[in-house]
This record gives C-alpha cells, structure tokens and sequence, in this order.
C-alpha cells in the first residue's frame, strides 16, 4: 500500500528561504498533514507546522498545497497522483514566521475591532427566546473555524499590503453579518461594516467563499445582504441616522456590560445557590482537608 | 537565516552569569494558565473582579482542545424536559462516577450549569433553540433527561468563540477607558509555561519561552490559575492534540500541589479506526444520542448482554423498548447503548477480543438506517463532514467503525470546591487539570460545563485571595529563573543524545499497551521499569537548530511533563485493586465497595512520584438522602450507610423529590459554611 511520495516544503523565515526536497513514505489512508509530522520525526526535527485536532475543526493547519489555499488535515493523499511532485508553501497573505507558520496576528487585531454583541436591556440571563430559524442565519457563520484561508485568498489584501489597514477581510465582515442578523443584538451594524471595516472594497469575487473548508457561503450570505443593506441605509439618510442615534443612546445608558458572576440570583433549576463561598479562602488556606 | 533577537537571547544564556538579560519580565494580578473554556471562563471573572489578568496558551487564541468538543454542554435547565433539576443531574454524576467523586463539587457543578449556559447568551451565544425559543437539550450517556445544551455538533466551537468574543468585549471596554486594549486582560498566545516560580510556599510567578521566538519569558503575578487541559498526549490512541501533555498536572505537582484519581483515565467508547492514520479521532456521542446503535460483525446489537448489575433498573431490556424510548422517554427506559461510557468501551473492546469485531478491529456504529439522510446531515454535520473527508465513508448509507481511544483523564489537582485553590496558597486548578469533580468517570457533556462552573470559582478564587494578601506581595527570586532557564535549554544544549520523537513514540506505545482500558499488575509493573528507563533518557534528549518555533525543541520539554504524569497513572492503576469506572483491572474485575472511600494521591517528594492513600470525606447528609438506599447498597459498606433518611423514624422521612425544599437549602448553606452575606470580595475575612 505504502510508496514514498516527493515533497516540495517551503523552508525559511522572514529573512528569506526556499523549497526543499523530500523523499517520504505514505501509508494508506494518509493526509498532507501526517506526511509533515513524519518528516518532522524522521528526517526534520525543527520543521515548523501549525495544528491542533487534525479533523478539520481547529483552523490551525492551514497551508498552500501545490499552490492552493487547504486545511493540511483535510487534504488526502489519495487525491495526488503516487508520482505527482507535491509542494507545501505557508500562506502568503501573512509574513511568515518560519516554514509553515506565519504570522497571523492581523486577523486578532481586526477581530478585537468589530464592536462585541451588544445584548438587549432588560432581558435576564435564561429568559432568552429565539427561533431556530432565526439563529439559523448567525450560525451559519459561528461555524468559522478561523483558519484565515478567506482573508488569505481575498485579493484585496493579499497582494495588497495597504488595504490591511482599512479592510478587515471576509472573516470579520462576516462577523459583523453574523452580529447584524444575530435576534437579539441591538447596535446599528451596517455603518461598522462600511466605513469602519471596508466593505465598499469587496468586489464580491467569491474567492473566499470557495476556499471556505466550512463550505460558508460568505459572499452570498453575509456580504452582499450587507451590501444591500448598506445601500438601502445611504438613500434614506434620516431613518439611518435617527436609528444610530436611538442605538448609541441605549449603549451608553447601560455602562459597562457584565456583572460579577457569583452574585447573581440563582437559576431555576431548584437549586438555591449557595454560591458565595469564596472569602473563606485564607483561612482554610488550600485545598479540603 | 538568521534572527537577531534569538541569537542574543542564545549567546546570552550561554555567557551563564548576564543570562539574565534574555529574559522578558511581565507583571499582572492573575496568570491564567490556559485559554479553554476554563481558563478563559476564570480570566473572565478575575478581570470582572477588578484584577490584571494575563492568558497564556501553548497554540493560537481560540484553538484550545476545548474547541474539538462536540456533543454539548450539560446543564438542568428542564427545556426538555421540566421534571430535570440539579438534583437529578447531581444524582447522574455521582452515578456515573460511581460515587467517588468529590460530592461538593458536583454539587457545586449541577447547581450552577444552567446559569453559566445562560450568562453564554448573554455574551453572544447561539444554542439550536427548542420550538418554545427555549435552548435546546440532548440526550446523552448517563444523563436521565435530555440535559445537553449544543450547537449541531459544534458546541465547543460555540463555546470557546463565545468566550473569546467576551474577552474581545471586556477588552473594548478597557481601551474605551484606557486607550490601550491590553491594558487590564491580555492574552499571550503561542506561550509554553515550563515551571511556577515561588516565594517561600507561595506562587510568585511562571516561566516560559515564546515559541515563535524562543525568546524567553518571566510573569510576576501572586496568583496563578491552572487550566491546561489533560494528558491524552501520553497515549498513543488518543482523541486529544499535542497540547495534551499534562503539563499543568506536572507544574502542579513540581510546585508542591497534590493529584488525585490519576488512575481513572476515560477511554471513550467510539474513536475512528480507520484509516490507520485518524485511528483515535472522536466519534460523538450525539450519534448515540440521537439514535445511533452499536453491532457487532454478526449484526447483534451486542450492548444489551453489557447492563451491569448497579444499572439494572435505568436500562432497556429489549431493543423494542429501547427504541421507544427515543419519542416516549417517561414511560420507557433507556438503551444501553447510552450507558456510561466505561461500561460501552469495555464492551466493545470484549467483543473485538472475541473475534467480532469489524475488519479494522472496532465495532460497527449506524445511524444511517435509524434516521433519513437530511436529518443526519442537519443534527450531525461535523461527523458527516469528518467521515467523508477522512475516511471516504459516507455515514447516512451506511455504518461507521468505531473502537475506544483515550479521551480524558478524570485525575487532575486536588483543589478546594468553592475556590478551586489548590494546596499552594496562590495556585488554583479548573477544567480537566483539576481532579475530584467526576469520580472514577466522566458523564458526556459534563466537561464542558464543569469549565464554566469551576472556571468561573477560580477566577473568583483567585480574586479573592489576592484581596486577602495585603502588603505581602510574593517575589520571584533570581535563582528560581536562573534554575527554570537551564532546564529550558537543556535540550539544544545536549549533543548527541537521542531523538525527542523516538522517546515520545516509545512513552505512547508503553501507556497504551501496558496501562490502557484493561490492566493487570504484571503488565503495570513492567510499564513502571519501561518509564524509569525512559526517565534516564529523557534528560538527554537532543535537539537540532534553533529556538524559533523548533517543533522538536518542544516536544523535548513536554516530555518530562508526560513521564512525570504517566507515572502517577501508572503507580496509581497498579495500588487501586479493583474495577472502577473509567479503571478495570483485569485481575481484579469487579468493584469493591471498601475502595470507595479510598482516594489515591500523588505527590512529588525529593523529585520522586510519591503515592498516598487519602479518605473521601463522608457526603453530607442531604445530598446521601437524595438517593434511594437500595441504590446506595451497591457503592457504600454497611457501616457507612446509617444516618440515611431512610433510617428515620416513620413520619419524618423525607422523599427524595422533596429534599431539596427551602428548610433544608438554608440549612445547607449554614452547614457548608455558607457565606449568605455575599463576601466575595472579602479579603478572606
Ligand atoms: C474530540 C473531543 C470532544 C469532546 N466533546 C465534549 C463534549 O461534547 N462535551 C463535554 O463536556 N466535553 C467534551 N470533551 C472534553 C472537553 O472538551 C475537554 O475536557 C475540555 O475542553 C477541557 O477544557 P480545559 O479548559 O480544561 O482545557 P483546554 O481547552 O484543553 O485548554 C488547555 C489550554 O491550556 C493551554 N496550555 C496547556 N499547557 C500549557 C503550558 N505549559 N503553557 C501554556 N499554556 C498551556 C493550552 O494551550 C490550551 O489553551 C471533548 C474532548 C475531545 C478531545
Ligand atoms: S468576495 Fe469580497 S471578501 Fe470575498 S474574496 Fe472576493 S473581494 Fe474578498
Ligand atoms: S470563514 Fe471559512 S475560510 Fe474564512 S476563516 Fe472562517 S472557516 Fe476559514
Ligand atoms: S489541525 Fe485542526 S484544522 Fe487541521
């Protein structure tokens, strides 16, 4: 069953670096990713590669394998021919750190800039109602496994270093999409969308949506319903404008959001909570007796 | 090729006495240690409590093992069904663990998981919803009613990105307030912790290295939560990561903290078996849930010769009633293909011993005829998804394979319920790091929530205790960073010695043959000589190139953190003679109620793993009355079964519906050390 595959993996780091040759065996049944971790421990001990669950659900493993954007988990070594030449290069829309691995900070950055979920006033945890058709079209895009390979293939950025300032990429624009279709949130999405996060740069190409491994369709989905909303928004200046003035005048009525948890009443499962036991700490001084 | 800050870094540590210099030194109140649900649900709290936190994880923010988790999230919320409460889930959990577990703990767990669950909808949670709007509950092993909140087959996913958006959250808030988003709750992702730094018996600190860099790192901070996950990296059939290595078992137990229940090591029932290559990688137990059934090679639904005695009563007898149960659960009971899952790993592992296994040696699992094709898709997408891409099966035309793989391990540090602070003032436990909370085995779904209720305590906790310190800060001492950074660079300084990967395959191949799902001493003892040899070898692993994010160089340092954990398994596997939960001895095959009292610990002493026995204190009395004593018969001995409600004279006896009405809670809290008045932030008054 086994043969011994040729490799192409990308070696370096930020300085620079090149393709090097390796000769592997395959076993049945293997992945791109099991022949990386063999070489590792057989012929490069110090070779660089990101995973985590090797099932497709971490988004840790993502690389350009024979010059397409993949989850090396998910890509069998059954869909190469045995004398194909295949080649493993990091993603090439962040700087590489070293072989495999790149820096993928730019993601964090702009995730910490889409404003959080902002939960209705006066709805207390555990009274909650929504209808699953309802959470159906956010859940759609909570499936995101963050592997990055959308905001690594969107053309905006990747040959593009200035449109990383203001485009935050498919991911996060869907994020804003998800928040926006999200029942219960109550914040004004679509001017984040426009003019915080650079939806206007998207030319609906759909390329993120073909390399999403969760198969998301974030173009058709969450873009352009963004879109159209945004448009719908611009003609009618008053009712946008009078809505975001309502909304931030909500937000900033309600303070900072979340509550020390422990002091909350109990929850109706008929336990009263006898939670509060934590300033005994010091003197019982450490675990039970 | 080369990277300026590393070499310094490098030449540096080698110029011994200015070593120093290399190391990076950062102050926060709180390092948390981890950023699964625990660690992120404990810096949420400590933050919330006025603290700095920092969080430090091993791979990328939000790629923790918590996000592999499937099935759900187990919390009495009664959304399904209304007759649910704390105390039947409390009940559940001590069933599944058969009553070794710290009873205060699940206690603690059943009482505040369903407002954990809904505090996550408060911060953006989507769960799949009842058709009331409510959140929706599932069935799973063990558990009496549909108690397991999800989201398809992705409730992890759900979970940890609804905590990372809340961290993203508290963050706006901070950078409203001080410009800078990091200034209260950072996160230090791609970090490894190598030893807890302290100040006298007190936690002063961690020490680590940034794995992209190599470059090395001190954090000063009086208090450190523990929420590094668990071990299964030390077994060669595993449904766990890299990740899994045990480090926070071992930084406890080098720090002076104990383990307990190491022996008990979860193998779930239903792991891939093919392709050789995801041999271990989960299967859930939502498919079960859902209706999936298990068949041998003759086609037998095999589990009905598998009900144990203890579970005689909650189980289905015939696969008529056992399919009733699925749309009639009041009226009918349960198959047993949803008993806990050490009773089904062991039968299936019987039933591939004796020659009725499937081709690849596993057994068969088959929703494909109970449920039509759009309905799989729709309840169980990631299965469908893993199957077809992985193995080329497409799972709603025809069954799966499936045999046990290394799951979980139920041991972890021996902490305080309420606080979950551990025997070293300054050092608290939570998530599956933590030991205690399910006894000698784990109900499906019970992790998840046991993270949110524990994580959030040790947040607390920790809180707590810094508010108790005063002016007494701890202090990390030079040489304690002088000694944490030798042991770092030990590897790439060796020459010649052995290869990191060959050892780490040999420590697999030794834990899953000789102390796997079924033990015997002779196999157990020859494992301990296999691990000491190892234990000489270790230190002398060598390493090529560099420290900028050198895979190698890594797996080296773990190493001795997976040795130092598959010892404790080992000793504690080869004391415990008798059959419990998720540890069956083969020599020893059935339970023996003299050993439930009994919990083994392990400790460090004179850099040696010490093994000791330990009493399980006695479970209060209203929490023993909430079980039937002919049920109890069957885990207690005699003389531990008076003062049950049972023994009272006629007319005051309680039933066990009624037992937790508002007298006896109120008596509860006063008999617990309730602290009524809310002194959360009490400074340990
Ligand atoms: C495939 C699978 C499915 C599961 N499904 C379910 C389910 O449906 N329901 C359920 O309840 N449970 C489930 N479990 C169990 C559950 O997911 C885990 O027990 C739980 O997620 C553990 O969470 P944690 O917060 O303790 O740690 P983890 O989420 O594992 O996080 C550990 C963290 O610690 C960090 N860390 C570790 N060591 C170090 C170090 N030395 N330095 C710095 N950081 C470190 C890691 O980087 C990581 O961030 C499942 C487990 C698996 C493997
Ligand atoms: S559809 Fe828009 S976001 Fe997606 S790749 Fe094309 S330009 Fe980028
Ligand atoms: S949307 Fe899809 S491609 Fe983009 S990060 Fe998420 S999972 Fe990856
Ligand atoms: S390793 Fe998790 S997605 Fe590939």
């Amino acid at each position: 069953m086994g043969y011994q595959a040729k490799f192409k993996v990308w070696r370096g780091d930020a300085e620079g670096g090149d393709f090097v040759d390796y000769r592997v065996d395959v076993e049945e049944g293997e992945v791109v990713l099991d022949i990386m971790h063999r070489l590792q421990a057989t012929q490069a001990g110090d070779m660089a590669v990101r995973w985590n669950c090797k099932a497709g659900k971490c988004g840790s493993c993502s690389a350009e394998v024979n010059g397409r954007p993949r989850l090396m988990c998910m890509t069998r070594m059954s869909t190469f021919g045995e004398d194909e030449e295949i080649s493993v290069a990091p993603i090439r829309t962040f700087p590489v750190i070293r072989d495999l691995v790149t820096d993928v900070d730019f993601n964090y950055t702009k995730a910490r800039e889409v404003p959080a979920f902002a939960p209705p006033e006066g709805v207390a945890p555990g009274e909650y109602r929504m209808s699953q058709v309802d959470v159906e079209r956010s859940q759609e895009f909570r499936k995101c496994i963050e592997c990055f390979l959308c905001q690594n293939v969107c053309h905006v950025v990747r040959d593009h270093e200035e449109n990383k300032e203001p485009f935050s990429g498919p991911r996060y624009l869907m994020r804003i999409a998800e928040l926006d279709m999200h029942p219960l949130d109550v914040r004004n999405r679509k001017e984040d969308a426009q003019e915080d996060h650079g939806l206007g740069y998207c030319n609906i190409t759909k390329c993120c949506t073909e390399v999403c491994p969760e198969h998301i369709k974030i173009t058709d989905n969450a873009l352009i319903p963004m879109k159209e909303r945004v448009v719908d928004r611009k003609y009618d200046p008053l009712v946008w404008l009078g809505k975001k003035i309502f909304k931030r005048q909500e937000l900033e009525k309600r303070g900072p959001a979340g509550a020390r948890s422990l002091d909350a009443p109990g929850p109706d499962n008929g336990s009263a909570l006898d939670a509060d036991r934590i300033g005994h700490i010091e003197e019982r001084g450490g675990a039970q007796a | 090729m080369t990277d300026p800050g590393t070499t310094t870094a490098f030449e540096a540590s080698e110029a011994e006495a200015t070593g120093d210099t290399a190391v990076t030194h950062h102050t926060y109140d709180v390092v948390v240690i981890g950023a699964g649900g625990a660690g992120l649900r404990a810096a949420i709290e400590a933050r919330l409590r006025g603290k700095r936190v920092a969080i430090i994880c091993k791979s990328l923010f939000g790629k923790a093992h918590t996000v592999m988790a499937e099935g759900g999230i187990a919390a009495s919320m009664g959304n399904a069904n209304p007759r649910d409460n704390w105390e039947v889930h409390f009940r559940d959990t001590m069933r599944g663990g058969k009553f070794l577990n710290n009873w205060r703990m699940a206690e603690l767990h059943a009482k505040e998981a369903p407002q954990r669950v809904w505090e996550l909808e408060t911060y953006g949670a989507l769960f799949d919803r009842t058709p009331d709007g409510k959140i929706s509950q599932r069935n799973f092993g063990g558990h009496n009613f549909p108690r397991l909140a999800h989201v398809g087959d992705r409730t992890g996913l759900e979970l940890i990105r609804t905590l990372q958006q809340k961290i993203v959250s508290l963050q706006q808030e901070d950078f409203a307030r001080s410009g800078d988003y990091e200034s209260d709750l950072a996160v230090f992702h791609e970090y490894t912790i190598t030893e807890l730094l302290k100040d006298g018996d007190r936690i002063a600190g961690a020490f680590g290295y940034r794995r992209p860099t190599g470059e090395l790192v001190c954090f000063h901070a009086a208090a450190v939560v523990l929420a590094t996950g668990g071990v299964g990296k030390s077994f060669k059939v595993t449904s766990n990561s890299w990740e899994y290595t045990g480090d926070g078992h071992a930084l406890a137990m080098r720090a002076g903290a104990k383990l307990l229940n190491m022996e008990f090591v979860q193998f779930h029932p239903t792991g891939m078996v093919w392709p050789p290559s995801v041999k271990g990688i989960l299967v859930t137990e939502s498919v079960r849930g859902d209706g999936g059934v298990l068949k041998n090679s003759e086609g037998e639904r095999f589990m009905f010769n598998y009900i144990p005695e203890v579970f005689r009563e909650q189980y289905a007898t015939s696969e008529d009633e056992g399919d009733r149960w699925y749309t009639d659960a009041d009226n009918n009971r349960r198959p047993p293909e949803l008993l806990p899952r050490d009773e089904v790993a062991r039968a299936i592992n019987n039933e591939v011993k004796e020659g009725r296994g499937s081709p690849a040696g596993g057994v068969y699992l088959d929703v494909s005829s109970r449920m039509s094709a759009a309905e799989i898709t729709k309840r169980l997408p990631s299965m469908y998804h893993q199957f077809k891409e992985l193995a080329d099966v497409d799972i709603t035309a025809g069954p799966m394979e499936v045999g046990p793989t290394c799951h979980y391990v139920m041991g972890g540090v021996e902490v305080d319920p309420d606080t979950a602070a551990s025997a070293v003032p300054g050092l608290f436990a939570a998530g599956e790091v933590a030991g205690g909370m399910h006894g000698s085995n784990r109900l499906g779904g019970n992790s998840l929530s046991d993270l949110l209720v524990f994580g959030c305590r040790a947040g607390a906790g920790a809180a707590a205790y810094l508010d108790g310190l005063g002016d007494t800060v701890p202090t990390v001492s030079d040489e304690s960073v002088t000694a944490a950074r030798e042991d770092v660079l030990r590897p790439i300084q060796n020459s010649g010695g052995e290869n990191a990967y060959t050892v780490h395959q040999e420590l697999q191949q030794t834990m899953n043959d000789l102390v796997g799902i079924i033990r015997k001493a002779d196999e157990m003892e020859l494992a301990l000589k296999k691990l000491h040899e190892l234990a000489d070898r270790i230190p002398r692993v060598a390493v090529d190139g560099r420290r900028a994010y050198n895979p190698g160089w890594h797996l080296a340092l773990d190493l001795r953190n997976m040795l130092m954990v598959s010892e404790c398994i080992a000793m504690a596997a080869l004391e415990r003679q008798e059959s419990r939960g998720g540890h069956t001895r083969d020599d020893y095959p059935t339970m023996d109620e003299n050993w439930r009292r009994e919990l083994l610990v392990c400790s460090l002493r004179d850099g040696e793993v010490t093994l000791e026995h330990q009493g399980q204190p006695a479970m209060r009395s209203d929490l023993f009355d909430l079980f039937e004593m002919d049920e109890l018969k069957k885990y207690y001995t005699g003389d531990e079964l008076g003062g049950h409600r049972s023994d009272a004279p006629r007319g005051t006896e309680r039933g066990t519906e009624d037992a937790g009405d508002e007298a006896e809670r109120s008596s509860t809290s006063v008999e617990t050390g309730g602290d009524p008045g809310g002194e959360l932030t009490g400074g340990g008054a």
